[in-house]
């Protein structure tokens, strides 16, 4: 009895968010089940739904999946975002690998203590912009030099990849931080407007989506309740 | 000109060991430069090499892979070790973010202070022994099968012997609980190639000590 997909976390990004970009941007519509409090948490522990004692947690063609990488790659491998080979999956795990670095850091900004707040503040921006984003400003440059015509219009084999959805996800959480962290990016800039444009991902980023704000420091303490 | 892949990272497990059991596991040989100092890493990442600046980097296939997720998924694929469908992948990518998650807690131990030590040693025996290996025991009992994934040599079995005996050098006797776990670390033992790779001499490497810390603490400025 194949439904829809449905997600089980918090009602936030955490974790899971990639999860939702990646469901959007294949145009598969998902339902979702928030943990509200610890209780609802320790319910599904205990009725062995999460494999590690842990979410996100998808259920999706008859599995409990766990772990957002292999619930991720699924996502990506059965939609066709993946590329077309091992060595064109190979620089998409490089690329989005990357990219959840930067993600985590971002992701973890709201949990810092108020005292190390601006240090860890600099550091996402200064990864990001020393480290992250040079790279895939470098390739989209490549990409528009070497082939002028419309065909490069992605990070990996001229497809739309689970790279492009993830990359975009993060630029768009690093202008939250800090908006205008792509002063130095044109390529980026572009890339940014152009996949922001692609019909399923354009639904996406309207309201009323199932996309999720950003954490506010006063939904922290919610949120720890829960899990610890 | 496919030769050998070749590892650039320290003299030590880190990130790169995982890596290391894959490979060796695959039966495919393998070379290591090795970062000894500051100016090797500086070296690296000045000639271009790192696309992220970080290591671990692999250079195989014409490509200088990074990300070490990346790097082992390209290497599971590539060898046969990853799974016959996209089910049997979902699973193995599943008991391996497991297996990760316990060895990275063991890899950081020591590089915490020492006063955090004795309650980070509780901490990794507890999950290890009331959160991961239960997992691994019930799925071996379920199917009766001698490997994690499709009855067949997996990433899986590699990754979890690998999580196994590092947890046992956290305590020799934690697997005492799950004799079917027991039964597996004996069997993957003795598959050749990572009999070949558990013995001295090989390409393994052993547990950080404090002067390889302090030489990791340098390198890495952390």
């Amino acid at each position: 009895m194949s439904g829809k997909p449905k997600l089980y976390y918090f009602n936030g990004r955490g974790r899971m968010e990639s999860i939702r970009w990646l469901l959007a941007a294949a145009g598969v519509e998902f339902e979702e089940c928030f943990l509200e409090t610890k209780d609802d948490l320790i319910k599904l522990q205990k009725d062995g739904s999460l494999l590690f004692q842990q979410v996100p947690m998808v259920e999706i063609d008859g599995m409990k999946m766990v772990q957002s990488r292999a619930i991720s790659n699924y996502i990506a491998m059965k939609y066709n975002l993946y590329g077309k080979d091992l060595k064109e999956r190979a620089l998409i795990d490089m690329y989005v690998e990357a990219v959840r670095d930067l993600n985590e850091l971002l992701m973890t900004h709201a949990f810092q203590p108020a005292d190390k707040k601006e240090q860890h503040f600099a550091n996402i921006v200064d990864k990001a912009t020393n480290r992250y984003f040079p790279v895939a400003d470098k390739k989209e440059q490549h990409f528009a030099t070497v082939l002028k015509d419309h065909g490069q219009e992605f990070l990996v084999g001229n497809q739309f990849s689970r790279a492009d959805v993830q990359l975009l996800e993060t630029l768009l959480m690093a202008e939250e931080c800090k908006p205008d962290i792509l002063a130095n990016f044109p390529h980026l800039q572009s890339f940014k407007a152009r996949i922001s444009n692609i019909p399923t991902i354009k639904k996406f980023l309207q309201p009323g989506s199932q996309r999720k704000p950003p954490l506010h420091e006063k939904d922290v303490p919610k949120l720890m309740k829960i899990f610890h | 000109m496919a030769g050998k892949p070749k590892l650039h990272y320290t003299r030590g497990r880190g990130k790169m060991e995982s890596i290391r059991w894959l490979l060796a596991a695959a039966g495919v040989e393998f070379e290591e430069e090795f970062i000894e100092t500051k100016e090797d890493l500086e070296k690296l990442r000045n000639d271009g090499s790192l696309l992220f600046q970080q290591v671990p980097m692999v250079e195989i296939d014409g490509m200088k892979m990074v990300q070490t997720r990346a790097i082992l998924s390209y290497i599971a694929a590539k060898y046969n070790l990853y799974g016959k469908d996209l089910k049997e992948r979902a699973w193995i990518d599943m008991y391996v973010e497991g297996t990760t998650d316990l060895m990275g807690m063991i890899m950081y131990l020591p590089f915490q202070p020492a006063d955090t030590k004795e309650k980070n040693l509780a901490l990794i025996i507890e999950r290890a022994t009331a959160r991961y290996f239960p997992v691994y025991e019930k799925a071996l009992k379920d199917h009766g099968h001698d490997y994690l994934v499709g009855n067949k040599l997996s990433w899986a079995d590699v990754h979890l012997l690998e999580a196994i005996l590092m947890a046992e050098e956290c305590k020799p006797d934690i697997l005492s609980a799950f004799p079917l776990l027991q039964a597996f670390k004996g069997r993957i033992s003795n598959i050749p190639t990572i009999k070949k790779f558990l013995q001295p001499g090989s390409q393994r490497k052993p547990q950080a000590d404090e002067k390889f810390v302090a030489i990791v603490r340098q390198i890495f400025n952390i």
